[in-house]
């Protein structure tokens, strides 16, 4: 459903991702974890066509998108949320939602996404800047839903939420998954929101991937080594 | 009692005067708001794009003059359009040849602006030559209008401000009510992020700045209905536009009608009661002042940093 095959990136002369190779299946949940500096926001980054790719494919169900601009890539199927959120904070819950909405939506946001972030349609009109770190994590979340993707990348989306809704963004990750059939690549360095969502866990280091292990066989232990400084 | 009438229609006229440059400032800071606020692209050569509208409604005129008088009353609306669509699709030009390679390099733009406003004044000067012309009026813009004796209101300043009235509430329109508007609000606050959720910023920079340009355009035809064109008329402009676009707050279009009916009305008020060139040293150290205390201008959002 999503491949990536020798992908390499960098930044200037300096290459940060190495010849890496993932095969996402449909509906399957990936986290890769990874401590900072490794190349987790590099990667998402590469996948985006924000930085430069130096080579490698990128298929989205077969589709060769590593030649295509950003905005092109989103209307192939994939979707970004963030490390930091970056949503638009000098523009309203709705009007965020709103620019992740195809033109023929017309501006109408579709009901399954407020019914999964019942909080944004209550804060429908107030300034996205003016939101909770949480409740901005959902609205990013909720405007890359908007664009009706196909794989949806989540940079590290706990970063600086506090626990009780670390497990609700889990929950709707999860419910989102099995709504819209849904492939979803994510970022993380806490290992606890990992275990409860992901169906395979990679490890990168030095911008490859040095483990591999799916969620049966996982070794939460072998796994945290790397994680720690 | 003779003397309060008097006085009533001074301050009617004086009001009035005071409005009218607050439309003409404001017809001027439309398409820099746009532009300057928006995109945050300094375009020196914005007074160009107003002078290639002023061209256009002359040119326009003349020419129904010699070959269609009869449709002389209403050339005017025609010139407008066409204005608009001119200077809109030199804008696109230029966008696309200078602009778009210099979006990380503001000190640049202005350089090439800059250097882009030289070419176009001697452009004029060399189709149109130095002296200044001017549009043949239709009859209804002449004259005045006199609800009473005493006070005597040009048509030419109402036309301005109704055209005035309509842009803005147009451009309202579009930035705040259409998709659009939405693409461009986002692409400015966050180009990357932009792109992230699928805008094709490349294509909402380029419109943007045609629309601007294109607004400056509709501002030059409205100019020609208050004074004569040259090759340089719209530079004299350009430092004032800015200035009520810093002053207002460079993202608020709010803020640029806020700013330019201040600066206009302390202006003309001031001008009544002392100098023009006093009028406008009051007026600027107030602005310098006010800025001092909030840098960023009249209006701005707030939001958590």
């Amino acid at each position: 459903m999503f491949q990536i095959s020798n992908l390499a990136s960098g930044y200037g002369q300096s290459q940060i991702l190495h010849e890496l190779n993932l095969d996402v299946a449909k509906k399957e949940i990936v986290a890769v974890m990874g401590r900072n500096g490794m190349g987790k926001t590099t990667l998402f980054k590469s996948l985006m066509g924000i930085l430069p790719q130096w080579g490698g494919q990128i298929r989205v169900d077969g589709k060769d998108v590593s030649k295509l601009e950003t905005h092109q890539r989103v209307e192939s199927g994939i979707a970004y949320v963030p490390q930091g959120r970056m949503i638009f904070s000098h523009m309203t819950v709705l009007e965020n939602i709103q620019t992740g909405l195809p033109a023929s939506a017309g501006g109408k946001v579709p009901d399954d996404l407020y019914a999964l972030f019942p909080v944004l349609h209550d804060m429908r009109h107030r300034k996205g800047g003016n939101l909770s770190g949480g409740q901005q994590q959902q609205l990013a979340i909720a405007r890359a839903l908007a664009t009706n993707p196909k794989v949806l990348l989540l940079d590290e989306p706990t970063e600086g939420i506090q626990p009780s809704i670390i497990k609700d963004i889990a929950r709707s990750l999860k419910e989102i998954r099995n709504m819209r059939d849904l492939t979803i690549v994510v970022s993380e360095q806490v290992l606890s929101f990992t275990m409860e969502i992901a169906d395979r866990f990679l490890v990168i280091e030095k911008g490859k991937f040095v483990v591999e292990e799916t969620r049966d066989k996982v070794d939460e232990a072998s796994i945290s080594r790397y994680l720690s400084v | 009692m003779e003397w309060l009438s008097e006085f009533g229609a001074i301050a009617a006229m004086q009001g009035f005067n005071g409005l009218s440059v607050f439309c003409v400032l404001l017809l001027m800071a439309l398409g820099l708001a746009i532009i300057f606020g928006q995109m945050g692209v300094i375009n020196m050569a914005h007074g160009e794009f107003l002078t290639i509208g002023a061209y256009t409604t002359f040119v326009v005129s003349s020419l129904t003059s010699s070959y269609a008088p009869a449709f002389g009353p209403y050339y005017f609306f025609l010139a407008i359009i066409l204005s608009f669509f001119i200077a809109g699709a030199i804008g696109w030009l230029v966008e696309w040849a200078m602009i778009s390679k210099l979006y990380q390099r503001p000190l640049d733009t202005l350089l090439a602006t800059w250097g882009l406003s030289l070419v176009m004044q001697q452009g004029f000067r060399s189709i149109f030559g130095a002296r200044e012309v001017s549009a043949t009026l239709p009859d209804w813009l002449m004259g005045s209008w006199n609800p009473t004796e005493a006070i005597d209101i040009p048509r030419n300043g109402l036309f301005v401000m109704g055209l005035t009235l309509l842009l803005t509430a147009l451009l309202f329109l579009m930035i705040y009510r259409s998709r659009w508007g939405l693409q461009v609000r986002a692409t400015m606050q966050n180009r990357v992020m932009a792109r992230s959720v699928g805008i094709n910023t490349k294509r909402v920079d380029r419109m943007t700045f045609a629309l601007g340009c294109g607004v400056a355009g509709v501002a030059g035809a409205a100019f020609t209905t208050i004074g004569s064109t040259g090759p340089t008329a719209g530079s004299l402009y350009i430092v004032d536009t800015f200035l009520v676009v810093v002053f207002g707050g460079a993202s608020s279009l709010l803020g640029t009608i806020a700013s330019a009916f201040s600066i206009a009305q302390a202006q003309s008020l001031l001008e009544f009661f002392t100098s023009g060139s006093m009028a406008k040293v009051f007026t600027l150290s107030a602005v310098v002042l006010i800025l001092m205390l909030r840098p960023q201008g009249l209006f701005s959002a707030k939001v958590r940093k």
